[in-house]
C-alpha cells in the first residue's frame, strides 16, 4: 500500500476541533431560540405554579393537617411542598428540552450539524447550556411566587448557596437524560410524551405527601425511587436541617442518571439517522 | 521525480447498502474529477439520496469503498467533512433563526473572524436574492427561500467538495436558473460539484459527466451526448384531425405508438428529410390527411426513460 498522495486540502491544523467555541455557538443559538419565543419558558414555568397554587390552596388546608404533629395547615403544607415543586419546574424544563432536540432533529438542521467539521457533541452541550440558564430562569421565578405566597426559608446564605448548586446539579442530569429522549422519540410528539414519567416521579415521592402515608408497594417505591432522596435534601438545606444520607443518595443518583443519559445522548448523536 | 496525477475529488467502488431486505446500493463505482460537475440521475426511490448520505458521512455504507479529496470515508471523516459541503434533499435549516442568523451560526461554526463572517453573510445574502427576507424568521421563507438559504449556509465555509440533493426541486424557472449560474461559478472556481436531480435538462446543462443510477447500479455513464447516442428516441409527431385518421395512419405506418389521450402517432425517425418524406408519402398515398407535425431529436427524458423502464418503478430487487 502506498501512502495518499498529498493534497492541497486543509492543513491539520484545520482539522483541530474547538469544543468550547463551538458549545459556546450552539449555546447562543438555544438561548437565542429561547428569547426569541418566550412563550415557550412561560408555559413550562406556568405549569409548576398552577401546581403550587392548587396544592396550597385547594388541598393545602387538609394535607397540611395530615403531613405533622405540628399545628399543620395552609402555611406548614407551602413549607412541605415547595421542594417538590422545585423539582417539578426542573423536569418540566427538561421536557422542553426534549421537545427542542426532537425540533432539531425533524427540521434537519441537525444532518446538517452531522456534515460539518465540528466538536460533535457541541450540538448537544448547546441544548444543556440553554437548558440550564432556562431552568434557572424558571426556578427563579417558582421562588419568587412560592415567596410571594408566604414561604419563609430558614437556610443563611451558606443554605442558599447550597440549594443553588444542588439544584444545578439536579438539572444537569435530567437536562442529560432528556437530550437522550429527545433523540430516541422519532416525533416531536413522542418527544412531549417521553419524559412523563419524570413529571409523574415527584408525586410518587416523599414530594407532597409523606411516604409513610402510602400503602406498602407504593411506600417501597417512593422510599427507593430517585426524587424522593432529592426533595429531601431540598428540603433539608431550605429548611436548615439536617440532610443526612439523603445528600449522598441524591448526588450518587445525580451521578449516575448524568452519566447514563451524557452515555447515551452521545451513542445516540453517533448513530445514523433515517432522514 | 513523477508528478503524481491529482487524485479525484470522489471515488467510489463497489458501494453497497442496502436497508433489511431491500437492496438499494449494489455495488456503485463511480469518479468525479476535480472541478466538474456529476450529475446522478435515477427514478424516485434509486438510491440517489441514499448515495449522497454515504458520501456526505451521514450513513455508513454496508461494503466497498469511497474517497473523498483522497480522504477514506470509514477511516478520516474527520477530513471528509472538513472539505466538504452538503444540501440535502429535505431542508436543513434553523426555522427559529432569521437567514442572517442561520448564515451567522455557520460562519460561527466555521470559526470565521467575526467581520470576516458578516462580510461573508452579507454577500451570500445578496447573491442569493435574500437581502430583503435577511431579518425574517426562515420559518416565514417561501419553498424556494428555503432552498436558496439552504445552499447559502452550504456555502459559508467555501467547501470543495459539494453535495446537492435535487438543488432545483420546487423552484421557479428564475430561481432555477439562478442557482445553475452559481453552480457553474463555483465550478469556475475549482470546486467539484455531486448533484442529483429529476431534471434531466439540469443534468444537460450542467454536467461534464452523467450517471444513470437503476437496480442500485450504474447503468450507463458519460457526458449528455454520449448518453443521447445511447438510445434511438428521436422520432415524428404526427397529430390528426379525428380517430378515423389516427387509425388509418396507424395501419399505414405499422411501427407507430400512440401519445396517450391526444390523436397524435408518435413515428420513429432519425428526424433527417429522407425519413420525414417517407412517412409522408406513405400517407399521402391513402390519402390520410395529417393536420401538424413535429420532429424530436432524443434528449435525456428517452435516454432516462429507456434504461431506467417505466418511471416510478419503486422496488429495486438484486
Ligand atoms: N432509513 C431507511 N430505512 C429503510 N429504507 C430506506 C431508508 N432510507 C432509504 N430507504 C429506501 O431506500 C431506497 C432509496 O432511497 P433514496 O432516498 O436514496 O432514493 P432517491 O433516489 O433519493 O429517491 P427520490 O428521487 O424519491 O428522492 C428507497 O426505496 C427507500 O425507501
Ligand atoms: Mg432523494
Amino acid at each position: 500500500m502506498v501512502t495518499a498522495p498529498s493534497l492541497p486540502g486543509p492543513a491539520p491544523a484545520a482539522l483541530r476541533f474547538h469544543p468550547l467555541r463551538d458549545s459556546a455557538t450552539m449555546s447562543r443559538r438555544n438561548l437565542r431560540h429561547m428569547l426569541r419565543y418566550p412563550s415557550t419558558t412561560l408555559l413550562l414555568v406556568g405549569m409548576p405554579i398552577v401546581f403550587l397554587l392548587l396544592f396550597v390552596y385547594v388541598f393545602g388546608g387538609t394535607l397540611g393537617a395530615g403531613i405533622s404533629e405540628g399545628p399543620g395547615g395552609r402555611s406548614e403544607y407551602l413549607t412541605y411542598v415547595v421542594p417538590a415543586i422545585l423539582l417539578m419546574t426542573i423536569t418540566s424544563t427538561v421536557q422542553g428540552t426534549a421537545i427542542s432536540i426532537a425540533m432539531d432533529l425533524t427540521e434537519g438542521i441537525i444532518a446538517r450539524f452531522r456534515t460539518m467539521h465540528i466538536a460533535r457533541v457541541s450540538v448537544l452541550t448547546g441544548h444543556v447550556v440553554g437548558s440550564l440558564v432556562q431552568a434557572f430562569l424558571s426556578l427563579a421565578i417558582v421562588m419568587g411566587v412560592a415567596l410571594l405566597i408566604g414561604f419563609r426559608p430558614e437556610a443563611g446564605l451558606g443554605g442558599w448557596l447550597a440549594t443553588t448548586g444542588f439544584l444545578a446539579v439536579v438539572t444537569f442530569a435530567l437536562v442529560w437524560l432528556s437530550v437522550a429522549l429527545g433523540q430516541v422519540s422519532r416525533s416531536v410528539e413522542t418527544a412531549s410524551n417521553l419524559p412523563m414519567p419524570l413529571i409523574l416521579l415527584p408525586f410518587l415521592s416523599s414530594g407532597f405527601v409523606p411516604t409513610d402515608s402510602m400503602p406498602t408497594g407504593l411506600r417501597w417505591f417512593a422510599e427507593y425511587q430517585p426524587f424522593t432522596p432529592i426533595i429531601e435534601t431540598l428540603r433539608g438545606l431550605l429548611m436548615d436541617q439536617p440532610v443526612g444520607h439523603h445528600g449522598w443518595v441524591a448526588l450518587g443518583w445525580c451521578a449516575l442518571i448524568t452519566l447514563g443519559g451524557y452515555l447515551w445522548s452521545r451513542k445516540l448523536y453517533g448513530r445514523e439517522h433515517p432522514s | 521525480m513523477t508528478t503524481t496525477p491529482a487524485p479525484p475529488a470522489i471515488s467510489v467502488t463497489g458501494l453497497r447498502k442496502s436497508f433489511g431486505e431491500h437492496v438499494v446500493l449494489a455495488g456503485l463505482d463511480l469518479t468525479v474529477p476535480t472541478g466538474t460537475v456529476y450529475s446522478l440521475l435515477g427514478a424516485n426511490g434509486a438510491g440517489k439520496s441514499t448515495t449522497v448520505r454515504i458520501l456526505s458521512t451521514l450513513a455508513a455504507p454496508d461494503g466497498g469503498s469511497a474517497r473523498v479529496r483522497g480522504h477514506d470515508l470509514r477511516t478520516e471523516p474527520d477530513a471528509v467533512r472538513a472539505t466538504i459541503g452538503v444540501t440535502g434533499q429535505f431542508s436543513a435549516v434553523d426555522s427559529l433563526l432569521t437567514g442572517e442568523e442561520n448564515l451567522l451560526l455557520m460562519a460561527d461554526l466555521h470559526h470565521l473572524p467575526r467581520r470576516d463572517g458578516r462580510r461573508r453573510v452579507a454577500e451570500l445574502l445578496r447573491r442569493f436574492d435574500l437581502v430583503d427576507a435577511a431579518q425574517r424568521p426562515a420559518s416565514t421563507y417561501s419553498g424556494g427561500m428555503r432552498r436558496r438559504l439552504d445552499l447559502a449556509m452550504t456555502l459559508v465555509g467555501d467547501p470543495q467538495v459539494i453535495f446537492l440533493d435535487e438543488p432545483t426541486t420546487g423552484l421557479d424557472p428564475r430561481s432555477r436558473r439562478a442557482m445553475w449560474r452559481i453552480v457553474r461559478e463555483l465550478v469556475s472556481t475549482g470546486v467539484t460539484v455531486f448533484l442529483t436531480t429529476q431534471y434531466l435538462e439540469e443534468a444537460d446543462e450542467l454536467a461534464d459527466r452523467i450517471g444513470v443510477l437503476h437496480h442500485g447500479r450504474l447503468v450507463a455513464e458519460g457526458t449528455a451526448e454520449e448518453l443521447k447516442r445511447l438510445v434511438p428516441g428521436g422520432h415524428v409527431l404526427l397529430r390528426f384531425a379525428d380517430p378515423t385518421s389516427l387509425e388509418d395512419a396507424e395501419r399505414a405506418l405499422g411501427t407507430s405508438s400512440r401519445e396517450n389521450g391526444t390523436l397524435a402517432l408518435r413515428v420513429p425517425s432519425d428526424g433527417g428529410l429522407r425519413s420525414l418524406r417517407e412517412v409522408l408519402g406513405r400517407l399521402d398515398d391513402r390519402s390520410i390527411e395529417v393536420e401538424g407535425l413535429s420532429v424530436r431529436t432524443p434528449d435525456l427524458d428517452d435516454v432516462f426513460l429507456a434504461l431506467t423502464g417505466q418511471p416510478g418503478t419503486e422496488k429495486v430487487s438484486t
